[in-house]
């Protein structure tokens, strides 16, 4: 059982870094990324690296996505403001 | 073609970089021992929070510095400008973040002190204020940030001057950051409050402090 969630979430951050990195749209990209940081502080968790999953899902989760989120919308603001 | 090369040059480097993995001769620096033997004396019994801030404490202190400058940075390129003012949000998005602003206060507060005996600790709590702070601010119940006065660079500055201040204090003892064993556990949460302060601030200063005005200058 617990072979099979290790295989998925090693599967789903293979997958989910892939497509952060090949998906033509940046919103994608972006919601992507944050899902591979969620991903990955389960990684983290499951190597019993618990303070790195925490720090991981704050941090490069959270704060960067929120980050992320916030210059794509600059972006598309400054693209609509010719 | 010139993706051909690429592939190859990837493939033949995922190899050299697996080689060397399998390379490394097992459990050549155990430092489990030591760390485990040493946990009495460093004033908490959580072995990855007796790292950071007792044995490895010149590294944390260089890890608030470069927060410290980065933001200083930002602060220098930005200039003197004005914070945009915020648009009121969905209320129903309003009300969740009212309710959850406490919660992930509690939360912080709570990590805080869990990493001393458990998985937490500063730079988790601080993540976690930032956060609330970033929400608020995203779902307009608080302004960005203008430029700092006084006491937000107090806040600022606080968690890198109280560690500087303690590595300080101890030089004396003959070693950098060497915390006397009776008093380590008292200076280790004074230190990490200080950084959990300073690290929402800084953290949530990243997003605050660059949300302006699109026709600002």
């Amino acid at each position: 059982m617990t072979f099979a969630f290790d295989l998925l979430l090693a599967v789903a951050l293979l997958w989910s870094g892939w497509r952060t990195l090949t998906t033509p749209r940046l919103d994608r990209a972006i919601v992507l990324f944050i899902a591979f940081g969620l991903l990955m502080a389960l990684a983290w968790a499951r190597l019993s690296a618990p303070d790195i999953g925490l720090a991981e899902a704050a941090i490069g989760a959270g704060l960067t996505g929120a980050l992320l989120l916030d210059a794509y919308g600059v972006l598309q603001r400054r693209r609509a403001r010719p | 073609m010139k993706r051909m090369v690429v592939i190859a040059v990837a493939a033949v480097f995922a190899m050299v970089l697996g080689g060397a993995m399998l390379d490394l001769p097992l459990g050549a620096i155990d430092l489990r021992i030591p760390v485990a033997a040493n946990l009495g004396e460093s004033g908490v019994s959580h072995p990855v929070t007796a790292v950071l801030l007792n044995y490895r404490g010149y590294d944390t202190l260089l890890e608030i510095a470069v927060l410290l400058l980065a933001l200083l940075a930002i602060l220098a390129v930005l200039g003197e400008t004005r914070a945009a003012t915020p648009r009121a949000a969905h209320p129903v998005l309003q009300t969740l973040v009212r309710l959850a602003t406490p919660l992930m206060i509690v939360v912080a507060v709570y990590l805080l002190w869990a990493g001393a005996f458990r998985p937490g600790g500063a730079f988790q709590a601080g993540a976690v204020l930032a956060a609330a702070a970033v929400l608020l601010h995203l779902v307009g119940l608080s302004p960005g940030w203008n430029t700092p006065r006084l006491k937000l660079r107090m806040g600022l500055a606080a968690g890198f001057a109280v560690f500087l201040a303690v590595a300080a204090a101890l030089l004396p003892q003959g070693a950098l950051l060497r915390y006397p064993p009776e008093a380590a556990g008292a200076l280790i949460l004074l230190i990490e409050s200080a950084l959990t302060l300073s690290l929402a601030l800084i953290l949530a200063g990243l997003f605050l402090l660059l949300s302006r005005d699109e026709e600002a200058p």
